[in-house]
């Protein structure tokens, strides 16, 4: 039985942390802001220089950075409020109160969707004052694709804290690699098509992949990839049972190693 | 007698071919202040872990409040809390947003209520608004005292609670202890290496090396085991020999040995007393 109760009580501890440390907003904000004026300036350039039916279209590279940081602000979600516990030294203090794995994991997602609503919010606004780029143009299909990236984000930050907890702190710098190890073979930036055919077939394989392509295929037809997003939400359901499962077995591991307690060491 | 409130049946844990704690049975009576003792490497915070539910052992079972450890882990842990002086509250929150947080883990009802007298309790509540991380490491010892004693819990595990305070600090805080435990009858897993704190606060001892039980009684029945005046002898004397003295083992008359010890003390060859006392192997090379 999940107790909401101690969810409420751990997105609550990560919300006193930003009451006390307001410039952890710049870490919210501030990079997804700088890729956006990046990117939303390569798409005017590249707008001007372009065929007139390219350039209309070439604006999904802005809804590519959004969607993008909804991804990587949902993995980062869940990697960094297990290191947040390990810098602060209370890992301990955590694995010795009574949460049970799902709510630990239900308050990281929990966060996450907080994170990537923020972010996501301003992003849009920025790009649709700046960049004339409405967001709200993928009309209903916005919902579905948000979804999966949140659930995709989620499996990679699982997988991610996983072989931190198995690896030790050193492995910290996978929190934030994850996500890009992943990012050429998503087709963030370009069709899958583009690529080469080993890497479709990886490519293929990551539920990200359908949801960029979902994406791009609504901006230029107008119609919804109904096959694509089936495509995402199947895929998400297998990345999410294997990175739930390799969790709570790296927990298991971790009690039986004594891996938890090794945190509380460093 | 009242049924234990911890029994832990003959755990084990082994690290590949290291055996940290070795087939270890020991049990905590309700109400009763139980301190776990060793020198470094006894297998002391590796056991406190097992009981913790942060380790799982390799043999054996652990039952707490009559429950499988393994088992129910969640509900086991509702009903108990820990202190260390090597966790750390976060840092960057203050005092009321640590405790509410962690009050709300423990499904505590009326946690500003509990918060305030348990502040009180710890004479500090005047540091509820401060940031956790400006607190000395006194002020830190007692909130983390205050966060351990929120769910009023029936057992309640510290792991040197009192390492790096001054012994004013020291004094106050085993004097919080033994309050909160006449006054709510909790039961204690206590370890330290400051023995005048075992002395004080424990009302029996596990004494252990290698990771098996040495001996295990009252601080009194230890120190008349090994004929030591102090805890902190017997501390020092198994430290540098490593003696593997068993249970039960037959002690000198207990004033010949007291009577010893002070005439040892008196002439200040304090190690003399280590080669002197009963239950030593003739012939040692650490005595000498």
């Amino acid at each position: 039985m999940i107790n909401f109760g101690v969810i409420h009580a751990l997105v609550l501890r990560y919300l006193y942390l930003f009451t006390r440390t307001p410039i952890r907003l710049i870490e919210l904000l501030f990079w997804p802001i700088v890729q956006l004026l990046v990117w939303g300036y390569l798409t005017t350039y590249l707008q001007r220089n372009t065929d007139a039916e390219f350039s209309g279209f070439i604006t999904f590279l802005i809804g590519a950075v959004i969607f993008w940081d909804v991804l990587f602000r949902s993995q980062q979600a869940v990697a960094i409020y297990f290191l947040e516990d390990v810098w602060t030294r209370n890992v301990l203090n955590v694995f010795v109160a009574p949460i049970r794995t799902v709510e630990y994991l239900g308050a990281t997602f929990t966060v996450g969707i907080m994170r990537t609503a923020l972010t996501v919010t301003i992003l849009s606004l920025i790009s649709y004052g700046l960049y004339h780029f409405n967001i709200l143009s993928l009309h209903w299909a916005l919902f579905p694709f948000v979804f999966n990236l949140l659930l995709f984000g989620w499996s990679l930050g699982m997988i991610s804290t996983a072989l931190i907890v198995r690896w030790g702190p050193a492995a910290e710098t996978l929190a934030w690699a994850t996500p890009f190890l992943i990012q050429p073979f998503a087709c963030v930036f370009y069709p899958l098509s583009e690529l080469p055919a080993w890497m479709q077939w990886i490519s293929a394989s990551l539920p990200a992949t359908h949801v960029f392509e979902g994406m791009r295929a609504i901006l230029k037809t107008g119609e919804l990839p109904v096959t694509n997003l089936v495509w995402a939400f199947g895929l998400n359901a297998a990345y999410m049972a294997g990175a739930g499962w390799l969790f709570g077995h790296v927990l298991k591991v971790a009690r039986i190693k004594g891996l938890l307690t090794k945190f509380a060491s460093q | 007698m009242a049924a234990p409130i911890l029994v832990a049946d003959k755990i084990t844990k082994r690290f590949g071919d290291f055996t940290a704690v070795d087939s270890l049975s020991m049990s905590i009576q309700p109400g009763e202040i139980l301190g776990l003792l060793g020198v470094n490497g006894a297998g002391k915070t590796t056991a406190m872990n097992m009981l913790l539910g942060l380790l799982i052992p390799t043999e054996g079972s652990i039952q707490v409040f009559g429950k499988d450890l393994t088992k129910h882990r969640v509900e086991i842990l509702k009903q108990t809390n820990f202190c260390s002086a090597y966790t750390n509250l976060p840092s960057n929150l203050r005092v009321w947003q640590n405790l509410h947080v962690f009050a709300k883990l423990y499904g505590v009802k009326n946690w500003r209520q509990r918060m305030d007298e348990l502040l009180e309790l710890m004479e500090i509540p005047h540091l509820k608004d401060r940031v956790t991380g400006h607190l000395s490491a006194g002020e830190s010892t007692r909130l983390h005292l205050c966060k351990s004693l929120l769910n009023n819990p029936r057992l309640l595990m510290m792991d040197e609670p009192t390492a790096s305070l001054d012994p004013d600090m020291a004094d106050k805080v085993r004097k919080a202890i033994r309050h909160v435990q006449r006054e709510h009858g909790i039961s204690v897993l206590y370890t330290s290496h400051n023995m005048r704190d075992v002395e004080e606060v424990c009302d029996r001892v596990v004494f252990l090396h290698k990771g098996k039980i040495l001996t295990e009684g009252t601080p009194d029945d230890i120190k008349r085991h090994f004929a030591e005046e102090s805890l902190e002898n017997v501390f020092i004397r198994v430290a540098r020999s490593g003696d593997m003295v068993p249970m039960g083992a037959a002690v000198e008359d207990a004033e010949e040995a007291e009577a010893k010890a002070h005439a040892v003390a008196e002439t200040g060859a304090e190690a003399e007393a280590t080669t002197r006392a009963p239950g030593r192997k003739e012939g040692d090379a650490s005595s000498s």
